[in-house]
């Protein structure tokens, strides 16, 4: 069983030396130099052996019109384990809006290659030392990220 | 463009997107010596319908038809996996009743997900259509009693949160009673006339072999995984829906090749007749959708799940189904994720690819079992 | 120009039988359609069910469908076509050999069906290439296929045998990938918009950018 948000807070924190987790609800956020380390340690930890990266995803946070803040996109990572059979473990990364990148997750875990690549498509997030970063569900020449908030798509009805 | 420094001696072949074996619109670019593959990569979004993009505009009931057409082939399961997460995130339950007509469907479309499966694949070996019509009589049979519960053969738009839209229609029951005490004979006679073909044996075995650690690093999930050898079958590790209650056994492969893969499904199918005769012995009567689930189908843009988020998953019949969803307060989700078994399981497919011939290619493919609504979303 | 049916009825009777070519030729090219093998998404697992043992349309004279679009004589689209699989539509249809026909079976290859507010759909396949028969339904059930082959198959018979080899020059406009969408959006020789304001809401491009409600979280 895994154990709460809490213990492994404070287990990366000891096994990974220099790394500030924060806590919200369930999910542990991490600054983007860290993710590869902390993912390193949970894959290779006898007790934890997260070695399956099931969901790798991002959301956006357009600037508040009202408020302030500058907005941000969070990379989001759903880890299990195959071998002790539990999880998710959440992990999130927060990146500012104007120029997102994060290290790629590809050199620990394979199966991020084309959720990463998608992530790229349609939210513009770059990922430093990933083996083939190119748009994978739109075309080559698209411009724009289709799935972030402020996106408008042209009208197909217009004059040709 | 593949890479500058292409040889002069190689040949570059895209299979695709209208290929009659590839699945649906999926491109493959190959780079050939001969007739062996050096490099193979796959090019998808030819029917990507921005599915999530549609999901962020429309009430969390109006996806459920859009799932339907996520993995065409499965309606059923994609709604379960939709219904589960938004269990999940509102902290829904599900009526007795609800959860074995659940476990029905769910298990009548993995058996008609794995027979078009393997008529697909003897389809794309060469066996031009006659495992797939046999295979295809089976599935009409189970179209039938999906259409007499919820009135479309493949649409389903069924289950819902709290338990499954309407009753059974009288007659459901004993419809598929015969369906599934049937099916075991027509397994063994698809099983008499493949399993130890001489020809199939001979086109699968030791082709595009899977291994173990390859495929836990390369986030594989489903049969192909499980014919890999990794005992990882979301139904027993998550115990979701009502699934520790029934006894059944999860089939393991040795060696990872295509010839694994389709006997992993046969089996798979196997265990999946013993869940349903459990199901239909033990099927209570009751209401078929929790009251509150009924007053969400009812008043769908009053539904307001609480701020948070939730990640649901399944073992859909292609490998683990997950949706993630963000909730920001409002009837409408801030954010909705697929995450879709065949998109994450084509990474190998390169690797398993390189070093054979372009027709093993195409078996390969057939054999991970990918469906372009899943992949491109 | 028919044949009276008195002198064709007492001629029978003399063991002649006798019809006028388009007659002879329609029937030929009516009974005898070759589809393509061009299945794009949901709409194509009811195609091949269609070409099933239970629905079977073998006895159409559908007996064959033929993966080069060569030999084939009718498009099938099935499916929702997307813009970046547009060209290829429009590319697979040049190729095909006159007489050709083109059938748009569901909702989404008529007009975009249920994903026509997407950023990567195109409405309807129709503002491509030019469509003989639209059927309804997502997705239409192996009856209404058969349904719209047997309308299409009338069609063929009202034609005149000529009028396939006026349109032998006719070479569609195969669409390039923009920045944000096909060039040109439509063929404006096949198709034209709607244009009435009541028509248009629909389609009307937003106004401002998709309203996103306030974000869970301080940003």
């Amino acid at each position: 069983m895994l154990p709460p948000a809490e213990e492994l807070k404070a287990a990366i924190e000891r096994g990974v030396p220099g790394t500030v987790v924060t806590l919200d609800g369930p999910a542990l956020y991490l600054e983007p130099q860290a993710l590869l380390p902390v993912c390193r340690f949970l894959k290779s930890h006898p007790e934890y052996q997260l070695d399956y990266a099931s969901n790798v995803t991002a959301v956006d946070y357009p600037p508040d019109p009202a408020g302030g803040g500058a907005g941000r996109i969070e990379m989001v990572y759903h880890l299990f384990s195959m071998a002790k059979k539990h999880g998710p473990v959440a992990i999130k990364v927060k990146l500012p809006r104007d120029n997102p990148r994060v290290p790629s997750l590809v050199p620990v875990y394979r199966g991020a290659e084309f959720q990463e690549r998608e992530v790229f498509d349609l939210y513009g997030v770059q990922f430093d030392g990933h083996p083939d970063l190119r748009r994978i569900l739109m075309w080559d020449g698209f411009q724009g990220y289709p799935m972030r908030k402020d996106y408008v798509p042209e009208n197909q009805d217009a004059p040709a | 463009m593949l890479s500058p420094a292409v040889e002069s001696d190689f040949l570059e072949v895209s299979l695709g997107p209208q290929h009659p074996s590839t699945h649906g619109v999926f491109r493959m670019q190959t780079v050939l010596d001969g007739e062996t593959i050096v490099s193979l990569k796959p090019v998808m979004g030819y029917l990507h319908r921005n599915h999530e993009q549609l999901g962020e505009q429309m009430t969390y009931i109006a996806s459920f038809p859009f799932t339907d057409r996520l993995d065409y082939f499965s309606a059923m399961s994609n709604n379960l996996g939709l219904a589960i997460a938004i269990e999940q995130l509102a902290g829904l339950d599900v009526t007795e009743r609800g959860q074995y007509i659940r476990i029905l469907m769910v298990e009548l479309t993995r058996l008609v997900n794995h027979t078009a499966v393997t008529g697909f694949l003897l389809n794309d070996m060469g066996a031009f259509g006659t495992p797939l019509l046999y295979a295809f009589r089976e599935r009409e049979k189970i179209l039938d009693l999906f259409e007499a519960a919820s009135g479309s053969r493949m649409m389903c738009n069924y289950i819902r949160p709290g338990g499954v839209r309407e009753d059974l229609p009288d007659g459901w029951l004993e419809g598929a009673k015969a369906i599934v005490d049937h099916y075991p004979q027509f397994l063994d006679q698809f099983e008499t006339l493949l399993t130890e073909n001489e020809i199939i044996r001979q086109r699968t075995q030791r082709v595009g072999v899977l291994p173990k650690e390859l495929a836990v690093n390369a986030s594989v999930t489903g049969p192909l995984l499980r014919a890999s050898g990794v005992d990882y079958d979301i139904r027993k590790v998550d115990g979701y829906a009502i699934y520790p209650r029934f006894k059944f056994k999860v089939p393991l492969g040795q060696i990872g090749d295509v010839y694994d893969r389709y006997y992993v499904r046969i089996l798979e199918m196997r265990e999946s007749l013993k869940i349903l005769q459990q199901a239909l012995k033990e099927i209570p009567g009751g209401p078929a959708i929790s009251p509150k689930g009924a007053a969400i189908g009812k008043a769908p843009r009053t539904f307001r799940p609480p701020k948070g988020e939730a990640y649901g998953r399944i073992e859909a019949p292609k490998g683990e189904l997950g949706f993630y969803l963000v909730s920001d307060g409002s009837n409408q989700p801030y954010r909705y994720h697929v995450r879709a078994p065949s998109f994450v399981n084509l990474t190998i497919l390169e690797d398993m690819c390189l070093g054979h011939k372009i027709a093993d290619a195409v078996v390969i493919l057939g054999s991970i079992d990918i469906v372009l609504g899943e992949v491109d979303r | 120009m028919a044949v009276d049916e008195g002198l064709k009825g007492e001629v029978q009777k003399q063991g002649v039988y006798v019809t006028t070519w388009d007659e002879l030729v329609n029937w030929g090219r009516s009974s005898s359609i070759w589809p393509l093998q061009f299945g794009l998404a949901c709409c194509a697992i009811e195609m091949i069910s269609t070409a099933a043992s239970r629905f079977d349309i073998a006895r159409f004279g559908s007996e064959i469908f033929r993966a080069s679009p060569r030999q084939a004589d009718l498009m099938i689209v099935a499916g929702t076509v997307t813009k970046k699989m547009a060209p290829q539509v429009v590319r697979l249809y040049n190729q095909m050999a006159e007489p050709k026909y083109v059938i748009s079976m569901g909702a989404c290859a008529t007009s975009g069906g249920p994903f026509h507010k997407g950023y990567n759909v195109l409405r309807g396949i129709d503002r491509y290439i030019p469509v003989d028969v639209y059927i309804p339904g997502c997705p239409p059930t192996p009856e209404a296929l058969l349904e719209g082959l047997m309308t299409l198959q009338k069609r063929i018979k009202e034609r005149s045998m000529s009028s396939a080899v006026e349109r032998k020059q006719n070479e569609y406009e195969i669409p390039e990938f923009g920045e944000a969408g096909l060039e040109p959006r439509y063929n404006p020789n096949i198709f034209k918009p709607l244009t009435h304001p009541i028509q248009q809401f629909a389609s009307a491009k937003p106004t401002s950018p998709i309203q996103t409600p306030p974000a869970p979280g301080s940003s």
